[in-house]
């Protein structure tokens, strides 16, 4: 008896062992095959805190700030720690009724009473002073700061473009970004992003369970500083810019200035535009729909994304390549014959340069006629797809119809007709020059983009190349500047110089001689070289003049177009222009009687209609 | 005088000292690390937590050494005398005790407290085994159970009015000791039985489970033809297990409190409720599982040291051991418990006084209970039940209780061959 209950010790010792064996497999699970549980210990006690680089600065071509960042100040608040609240001085400081210290406080405690949330987003400093002077009155409030872009001249809204908060699609896209972080959302902010962000640090501290800050993780072996961003150094003339600005302040269209030798942009305005000031901080949300939903589409940036007739500032181009091609020379002569296509009253051209300066419709009707009407020499035939695809090379060259690779995120590539565009709008390939001449006027299909006639004001400037428009010449550190080597490159026309001369006579007649369209861009002492245009379209004219000065060694090209100006290339644009090579070239205007009509001037009539008709009368 | 002494230091169980000595020192060693704070670095503050347990297990080598060199007849011959003074104790802290965690078994005195229960459980284990070793006594006596199920009843239904379930609990396992003793097996079947039953009917749709309990009773009873298994026997188990099924639901809606049945469903996983009860549980199984197998090391812990873990000095005190010692560190503890108890029940077996053998059978089903439930607790096995891990887990009156439990059987088997 006695021994058998002795053995019952067994089984005691076997119900120990069991249950012991069965929390050491359990452990084995938890700890050993599970590894679940240490990311869940890292979620609850890591915090990894990123540290945000600054942003790069934007500075104009000679030194002067165009953006650069602002502190502004979030209060935050830790709702466990309030005591004592003087709730009516707060809510005067803040500049809140007691409602919304209410409802504001609700929100901050059902978030958390121990982790801070902002109580008022993006004081500015000037705010905030009065408000820091007495914070020490209210515990459990502090400041953080924060930065935002700000542009203290107001300018050049089209080029900075904006900063702005990122998206889901962007978060995916690029996992660099995380919710709540910053982004350039156009312009070169957007273009130029990746140099201007910096790179983000990251902090990992240890945190309790109430989110408390306990110290760094591991002594901060895995932190990471931030790297600051990098500064642009733009090739934009601020002067120039706000003058450009002003003379457009009133107007629809877009004035791009470029300096010929090296393709640096100096002034990009597209009108109306708007104060970069107003898409940053608290107030971005209201004001971007009010700029969404203006009729006059202040967000559109014209320069790069509105593809206009060129108008007549295309005859030049098409002389070049006609004489390129062979099918005229310099001494050619077409009479004047309202017959083919309307035309204004002047002497029939006998050479190209006089049927640049006189613009002669018909003239160039011919011309464009002689290109198009070609023998394919595999043929034989006289074939006008064979012409007017070479036609198309050439005109590519001159950088049309493509996009030029302009150092900002969007832009329009313009059009030039090609065989398949015509077979297509014409089934059955039924097309031939007759029912595409509209092209030689620059009217019919043909769509450029301002950016391009400036450029093309340059390369006729160069007699013959152009460097890629550019806006940034320079990026990095105060002291450590590196040039954008990325526009360097001569593109070149391959159309002799010479005739290129012809063009820069033409040009300079225009604005110079009696007979020319452009006189009012005339000066003394600068040799300014222009050409206008007046697009048609089912609205009033596209007033329209590309120029460049001074004749020898040009300093800047322009274009300048304003929408529906009812009178032509030489009435609007290209006083607006000549005011501008005065400005850029002797650094103040002195026709101040002409300036003050051009600014006040508010020509542009019923908005735009987006359809061009194919027949035109020129200049 | 001289003899005796050193009869004593041969015949202390030094391997038990010794294991007791570890789990202390991993004890302090763990609540030094949960509540370790920068701030407070030096290990005899006694403001700190780790600096009152260091107080706590100087008070209790003090009391494991007066009980050593005292007589140790002395337990054996005033059992029933303690027994009497800690029922009286319980009834007192009902009266005037002051409640922590709406548990009301604390005698505060100024800043310490005094937990009688704890120490109900050795005095409750010197009555067990002074009945249980009188003459004439055996398990097959009604009038013998009936005494033994009396002296641990009367205690635990005292500490189950402080409202310290957890606590109450621990008495159950002194069957264990009757079975030793002579109680029949089939009780302790029995009990297994209705301990599953209990779960499976919490689980399983009641019906649903009286239908597979009757098809379960055929099974067994056409199994056990040949043996002539009465079918009315095994009807009429099937009837009990039947009501017992159906009387769950009203005992477990009436009897329980909603935090208990809470723990019990989270365990079951019929609630999830990850910030409320769920909470305790799932952040101890995040520490000790983030431990991994070589553990996260000494003072590196994020979880206990930085409160995810709630109670991490108390009753979640294995997570910190967990969490910085990893698998290794957790089965290492696991181990010297279970070396401990196979260690005291061989003791037990080697006594010559039955007083001695019972008492050490007491000794080694406490810290078995204790330590079952709350490792279980913490890995989440077992629904949370607040109770101590022995010599480990921070507080006085739970590690003085113990230390004076297990050294009066060290006293009692240092001395097993002058005892009769």
């Amino acid at each position: 008896m006695k021994n058998t209950l002795s053995s019952r010790r067994f089984i005691l010792m076997g119900i120990f062992i069991t249950v012991g064996i069965i929390y050491v497999i359990r452990l084995l699970f938890l700890q050993v095959f599970d590894d679940s549980y240490a990311q869940l210990a890292n979620r609850n006690a890591l915090r990894f805190v990123t540290q945000y680089p600054a942003r790069g600065l934007i500075y104009d071509r000679n030194g002067e700030l165009l953006v650069y960042n602002e502190l502004v100040y979030d209060l935050m608040v830790i709702p466990r720690q309030v005591k004592n609240l003087d709730t009516a001085l707060l809510c005067q400081l803040v500049g809140i009724d007691k409602e919304q210290f209410l409802t504001r406080m609700k929100k901050a405690v059902t978030y958390s009473t121990y982790a801070p949330s902002s109580f008022e987003k993006q004081i500015s400093k000037e705010d905030f002073g009065p408000i820091q002077e007495k914070l020490y009155m209210f515990p459990g409030f502090y400041a953080q700061s924060r930065t935002l872009r700000y542009y203290p001249h107001s300018v050049a809204s089209h080029v900075l473009g904006y900063v702005g908060e990122v998206n889901e699609n962007m978060i995916k896209k690029n996992p660099y970004y995380k919710k709540g972080d910053y982004i350039g959302m156009s312009g070169m902010e957007k273009y130029y992003e990746e140099l201007l962000r910096g790179t983000k640090g990251s902090k990992i501290t240890l945190v309790d369970v109430h989110n408390r800050e306990k110290g760094s993780f591991q002594n901060g072996k895995y932190d990471t500083a931030s790297i600051a961003g990098s500064n642009l150094y733009s090739s934009i003339d601020l002067q120039l810019q706000l003058y450009a600005e002003k003379l457009m302040a009133n107007k629809r269209g877009s004035i791009v200035a470029i300096e010929p030798s090296t393709g640096e942009i100096l002034c990009f305005v597209s009108a109306p535009f708007y104060d970069p000031n107003m898409l940053v901080g608290r107030v971005r949300g209201n004001n971007y729909m009010k700029l969404l939903n203006d009729i006059s589409k202040p967000l559109f940036n014209r320069a790069l994304m509105a593809e206009y007739p060129p108008g007549s500032i295309f005859k030049v181009a098409q002389a070049m390549i006609a004489l390129d091609m062979g099918v005229i020379y310099p001494d050619t002569g077409f009479p004047c014959d309202k017959s083919l296509v309307g035309c204004h009253n002047h002497p029939s051209a006998s050479n190209v340069r006089d049927a640049i300066k006189m613009s002669c419709n018909p003239y160039f009707y011919r011309v464009y006629q002689k290109i198009i009407q070609q023998k394919d020499p595999t043929t034989q035939k006289v074939e006008s797809k064979y012409g007017l695809s070479i036609w198309d090379e050439a005109m590519y060259k001159l950088g049309f119809g493509k996009r030029l690779g302009i150092d900002l995120p969007d832009s329009k590539s313009g059009f030039i007709p090609d065989t398949s565009f015509y077979n297509r709008y014409y089934k059955g390939g039924g097309w031939n020059f007759f029912t595409i001449y509209s092209n030689s006027i620059g009217q019919g299909e043909v769509g450029v983009i301002p950016l391009q006639m400036a450029n093309f004001a340059a390369i006729v400037a160069n007699r013959g190349w152009y460097i890629i428009p550019h806006l940034v010449r320079y990026y990095g550190d105060e002291n450590l500047k590196k040039r954008n080597t990325q526009y360097v490159k001569k593109n070149f026309s391959m159309i002799p110089r010479e005739y290129w001369n012809l063009a820069v006579e033409g040009m300079w007649g225009v604005v110079n001689e009696g007979g020319g369209t452009a006189r009012r861009a005339r000066m003394d002492d600068i040799a300014v070289c222009g050409k206008t245009g007046t697009a048609q379209n089912v609205g009033a004219d596209h007033s329209v003049f590309i120029c460049f000065a001074p004749k020898d060694n040009p300093k800047i090209a322009i274009s300048v177009y304003v929408e529906n100006a009812a009178g032509g290339g030489g009435t609007w644009a290209a006083p607006i222009a000549s005011l501008l090579v005065e400005k850029y070239i002797k650094g103040e205007v002195l026709r101040k009687e002409m300036e003050e009509t051009y600014i006040n001037a508010a020509p542009c009539q019923s908005l735009p209609l987006r359809r061009y008709v194919q027949k035109s009368e020129s200049d | 005088m001289e003899r005796r002494e050193r009869g004593l230091l041969e015949n202390i169980d030094w391997t038990t000292i010794l294991t007791y000595l570890a789990l202390v020192l991993i004890g302090w060693i763990s609540i030094y690390s949960a509540v370790y704070d920068e701030a407070h670095k030096s290990i005899l503050d006694l403001d700190a937590r780790y600096g009152k347990q260091l107080i706590w297990i100087g008070v209790s080598l003090l009391i494991a050494l007066f009980i050593l060199v005292i007589d140790p007849k002395f337990f054996s011959q005033t059992s029933y005398l303690w027994y009497g003074i800690f029922i009286v104790m319980l009834l007192a802290v009902l009266a005037i005790g002051s409640e922590t965690k709406g548990a009301k078994s604390w005698f505060g005195v100024g800043d310490f407290g005094i937990q009688p229960s704890e120490f109900a459980k050795a005095t409750t284990a010197l009555a067990l085994a002074k009945i249980l070793s009188g003459i004439d006594v055996d398990m097959k006596n009604l009038k013998t159970k009936f005494a033994a199920i009396t002296i641990v009843a009367i205690p635990m239904l005292l500490v189950l009015l402080q409202n310290d379930t957890g606590s109450a609990l621990v008495f159950l396992v002194f069957v264990l000791v009757l079975f030793r003793e002579g109680l029949s097996l089939s009780v302790l079947i029995f009990g297994a039985a209705m301990a599953i039953l209990f779960v499976l009917s919490l689980v399983i749709n009641p019906y649903v489970l009286i239908s597979i309990l009757f098809v379960v009773t055929i099974v067994i009873w056409q199994l056990n033809r040949r043996r002539k298994l009465s079918i009315w026997l095994c009807l009429g188990l099937f009837v009990f297990a039947a009501g017992v099924v159906l009387s769950v639901e009203y005992v477990y809606d009436n009897a329980l409190e909603s935090h208990q049945k809470d723990r019990i469903e989270v365990l079951l996983g019929q609630k999830s409720d990850p910030k409320g009860v769920e909470y305790n549980v799932n952040q101890s199984k995040i520490a000790i599982g983030s431990g991994g197998f070589f553990g996260k090391g000494f003072l590196k812990g994020t979880q206990t040291k930085y409160n995810f873990v709630p109670e991490q000095d108390t009753d979640f005190i294995f997570c910190t051991i967990g969490e910085e010692w990893g698998f290794v560190g957790s089965v290492f503890v696991i181990g010297l418990y279970l070396y401990l108890m196979i260690r005291l029940i061989k003791m037990a077996e080697r006594q010559r006084s039955k007083f001695s053998r019972v008492y050490g059978y007491c000794v080694t089903s406490i810290l078995f209970a204790h330590f079952t439930v709350n490792i279980g607790m913490t890995i989440g096995l077992l629904p949370v039940i607040g109770i101590p891990l022995p010599f480990i887990s921070y507080g006085g009156s739970s590690l003085m209780a113990f230390t004076l439990l297990l050294f009066i059987f060290v006293r009692q088997d240092a001395s097993r061959m002058d005892l009769v």
